[in-house]
């Protein structure tokens, strides 16, 4: 009998979440006979089955619900808001019920004789008109599923993990016996399935985000009928994939990021005619993956957030000091929101603002290694930004070791490795402090062997340097003795004795089968001593402002594989990367490098004999990435003299000097343009002037300038320049250009003379920079 | 109301655990240290790729750390919400009856011994201290905490 009563718990509440979204969007189309079909067949198999097991109270309801269904479907009775009400009022409350059941409870206390009468036809319950649509809410049967313990799952993981190991351990056997060909042969097919089948079980961990997604219709109709509001959800992207653990995770932040937005983002219907929008506020979710990140989207069209309010909020609160006050842009005067003890609400109503502020739900986000963000227009609406990573139990990590023990460090974290010898890196101690000089920006430096305080063999210069970025912290450097290899490690929560020490993220096993710690690079930087606060509003902040620029471009001296002296733009260096020579190999008719998990082209290794080892620099353009073999990192530049130019197209673009001496100046986009294979572009590139100390123009405009085919120029650089771009109001000095495009902050046009073109007017914008274009061609 | 209780020695005493909550008993051989970490907290080890956290029971009890001469140890391998944990002892005896409910120890103890102690109970062998696991795992630094 147990069993049977559990087997009909388990399908009820199966059916009870497949209804959630499916009762909105019927009341959005009552006359949807599907929807009404899979409702009424939800209540009939509740009312059948109760009759059997004996919970009269359970039977009266589903019967009553299932009685005024029947008589939609018979067309007796139409489907208004109130009978919708109603029948959702029954639904909760069998809901309920069977949530007792599960737990062995009494049933919760209570008459449902009200709420058979609510079921009655006329009966007094008008209930304000809520419409919902949720995309790709389809009735479609479920797909095929069965019921297994989590537990049960992560015994099949650990075993798996325990095949892993043993498969390592024979390989280790095979190689130091004689190799048998039909053996090896054999061993790489057991092999290769134990890694598919390690991949399958991964992802049996994973879980659509629709099932967070499904229960949104409903709340968010529930919420704007108390408060008397008129929300349509659009909901999209419930397809993407996400960590089973990481879900449960996100739950509440979301939650509390749509009751803000429902009760403090949209107006009243009266409101939003007043401010002539539509009645019915639009809420539209969205999920996507973006790398190994998963991006939520929570975008209102609401009343938005008043950054001066929030600024006064914060001053009012002793949040902030008055001069620190007026240095905050609009994005960061946004970021208060995500303060302890602030809230623009004029009133705590019962929806938010009941203590749990958008302080815990960063916090939330920011425990499980996510990131949130706020863009808002006053009038117009919110967009809120939940990233999170794909998984908790995965990480990508950098193994690293302090004498002969091995520790590992995530890859997010990480920005750059230098060595401590390296010719770009000095290393110096002021009051015992250590602070490591990388390419001319000075980075407190920690010796992982202190905070640790273990022994290390390795002298202070021969260490490497890890250029660590907690999430949401500023850069520090930790010196560790030697680094090993980037692999994908299982991580588990350690005991708590081991976490107390503020160190830890986790632990994992090695592929030997001995156990590594995680460290928590943001620990790491608290126990060594290292300050993060301070910086640490700035730092939150992507575009922070631009340090001053330079006025000379920075160049990173190298040689390359032939000896050749070389400079490349530094803004085009991602990073360096050492490599075995076997990662470098000829495929698909050019030189090309594996790192980690990409392959990339390879440039400057042409004709040459490789090492051992190869040394790159890994290149980025924005959208592409190269790698580029070089010999020797000599020193971080700047280019002093003249370039002059090659007079052939080629991967140097000319000779100037750097540092005393002649050096080729590499032609970054030569190179792109050459192994990444875009589109071949005319020989002669337009070229545009850009102000240089305008990080807008230099940020957001120039990728659009270089995507129109214009190589972008400095302000003062040399050279004549085909299209200069200036913002309205700024002192252009008569430089020579063909033509000049003119930039307004203001969406509206000061005159009929004004010319200039709103800056993010971006057809407008690309049909100019074409004008442009063809005006050179004639 | 029988509980089975396993006889371990820690720091030359012999005391009880209750057998139901240790799920074995190995010999650890390798031990990877957690730097940092309370004192107690004698390394990690891996059992059936499972992580396992080594606790000293006399470095918890704040008697010194466990002697082992041939660097094996042998040590009650006790799950404590969610955690495995090893926790090393200097032997482990046998697994006997309780023929009583805990009573209360009306003597002055160790101030160890009376951080983790859950009572005496009585054994055919004699009375014998019945050792409180959490407590045990937790260290001295609960009082720290608190």
């Amino acid at each position: 009998m147990d069993d049977l009563i559990a087997d009909f718990v388990a399908e009820c509440r199966d059916m009870l979440e497949a209804l959630g979204g499916e009762i909105v969007a019927w009341e959005a189309q009552p006359d949807d006979r599907a929807r009404l079909d899979s409702i009424f067949r939800f209540v009939h198999t509740v009312k059948g089955n109760c009759g059997f097991f004996d919970f009269p109270r359970l039977e009266a309801l589903s019967h009553a619900a299932e009685d005024s269904l029947a008589d939609v479907r018979a067309g007796r009775r139409h489907a208004d808001g109130a009978l919708v009400s109603a029948v959702l009022a029954v639904i909760d409350r069998i809901a309920e019920m069977v949530a007792a059941i599960e737990a062995g409870e009494e049933f919760p206390a209570g008459d449902d004789s009200a709420l058979i009468a609510a079921l009655a036809p006329g009966a007094d319950h008008a209930a304000p008109a809520v419409a919902a649509v949720a995309e790709g809410q389809k009735s479609a049967a479920a797909p095929r599923t069965i019921r297994l313990s989590v537990e049960l799952l992560d015994r099949v993981m650990s075993t798996v993990s325990d095949m892993v190991l043993a498969r390592n351990e024979l390989a280790r056997r095979l190689r130091e016996s004689s190799t048998d060909v039909p053996i090896d042969g054999a061993f790489e097919r057991l092999s290769s399935i134990i890694a598919e089948m390690r991949d399958a079980i991964t992802r049996t961990r994973m879980q659509r985000i629709e099932n967070l997604f499904v229960a949104l219709p409903r709340m968010v109709r529930d919420l704007s009928a108390e408060l008397g509001k008129q929300v349509l959800v659009d909901i999209e992207g419930g397809d993407v994939e996400l960590d089973r653990e990481m879900i449960e995770m996100i739950r509440d932040p979301l939650t509390h990021i749509l009751r803000n937005a429902i009760d403090h983002g949209i107006e009243t219907p009266a409101e939003r005619l007043k401010a002539g929008k539509r009645e019915i506020g639009i809420l539209a979710v969205s999920a996507r993956q973006s790398g190994n990140q998963i991006l939520i989207d929570i975008q209102d069209d609401g009343r938005g957030i008043d950054g001066k309010k929030l600024l006064a909020k914060a001053l009012d609160v002793g949040l902030l000091e008055r001069d620190e006050a007026a240095k905050l842009s609009p994005r960061e005067q946004l970021m208060l929101i995500f303060e302890a003890g602030l809230s623009t609400a004029k009133e705590v109503t019962s929806i938010s603002g009941r203590g749990v502020g958008m302080d815990v739900v960063r916090s939330n986000v920011e425990r499980i290694g996510g990131v949130v963000e706020v863009d808002s227009t006053v009038g117009c609406g919110t967009r809120m930004t939940l990233r999170v990573p794909l998984t908790l139990t995965i990480i990508p990590a950098l193994t690293v070791s302090i004498g002969n023990q091995h520790f590992a460090i995530p890859r997010s974290a990480i920005e750059e490795i230098v060595r401590a010898n390296g010719e770009s890196v000095t290393l110096e101690h002021l009051g015992g402090a250590g602070v490591a000089t990388i390419r001319g920006r000075r980075v407190p430096e920690v010796s992982l062997a202190d905070i640790l305080g273990l022994e290390s063999d390795v002298a202070e210069e021969d260490r490497t340097l890890i250029v660590l970025r907690p999430a949401g912290g500023d850069v520090y450097a930790l010196a560790v003795d030697r680094i090993h290899d980037h692999e994908e490690l299982v991580v588990k929560p350690a005991a708590p004795a081991v976490m107390n020490t503020g160190l830890y993220a986790g632990t994992t096993l090695a592929d030997d089968g001995s156990p590594i710690l995680l460290f928590d690079p943001a620990g790491l930087a608290e126990v060594g001593g290292v300050r993060l606060e301070a910086q640490e509003r700035a730092a939150r902040i992507a575009e922070g402002p631009v340090a001053a620029a330079a006025t000379a471009t920075p160049v990173l001296l190298f040689r390359g594989l032939d000896g050749g002296r070389r400079a490349l733009r530094l803004a085009v260096v991602d990073r360096i990367e050492e490599v075995p020579a076997e990662a470098v190999r000829e495929a698909a008719g050019q030189l090309r490098v594996q790192l980690g998990e990409t392959i990339l082209p390879l440039a400057g290794a042409s004709a040459v004999q490789l090492g051992d080892r190869v040394r790159l620099f890994r290149l980025n353009d924005g959208a592409h990435e190269l790698g580029y073999a070089f010999a020797e990192v000599v020193d971080f530049a700047a280019i002093e003299g003249e370039i002059i130019h090659s007079d052939r197209e080629g991967e140097v673009s000319g000779v100037s000097l750097v540092g005393g001496e002649p050096a080729e100046i590499v032609d970054a986009h030569w190179l792109f343009a050459r192994h990444v294979g875009s589109s071949a572009r005319g020989s002669e590139q337009l070229v545009c002037r850009l102000p240089d100390d305008d990080s807008w123009m230099q940020n957001i405009l120039r990728p659009i300038v270089e995507a129109a085919g214009y190589r972008v120029v400095g302000g003062d650089e040399e050279g004549e320049a085909d299209l200069v771009i200036a913002s309205q109001g700024d002192d252009v000095a008569e430089i020579a250009a063909k033509r000049t495009i003119w930039l307004r902050t203001e969406p509206d046009a000061a005159g009929k003379k004004d010319e200039s073109i709103y800056r993010y007017d971006r057809a407008g914008l690309l049909m100019a920079l074409k004008t442009a274009s063809v005006g050179r061609g004639k | 109301m029988n509980q089975l209780l396993l006889v371990v020695t820690i720091a030359g005493e012999r005391v009880a655990l209750p057998a139901a909550a240790v799920e074995s008993v190995v010999e650890l051989d390798t031990l990877i240290p957690v730097p940092r970490a309370a004192p107690h907290v004698a390394g990690l080890s891996a059992l059936r790729s499972r992580v396992l956290t080594v606790i000293d029971c006399m470095c918890s009890l704040e008697l010194g750390a466990t002697d082992c001469p041939d660097g094996i140890r042998e040590a009650a391998v006790v799950e404590l919400d969610g955690h495995h944990y090893a926790l090393i002892v200097d032997q482990v005896e046998d697994v006997v009856e309780a023929l009583s409910e805990p009573t209360p120890i009306r003597a002055a103890m160790g101030e160890g011994w009376e951080r983790v102690c859950q009572g005496m109970i009585e054994t055919e062998t004699g009375p014998l201290l019945l050792v409180d696991i959490a407590a045990l795992v937790a260290g001295s630094d609960i009082k720290a905490a608190a």
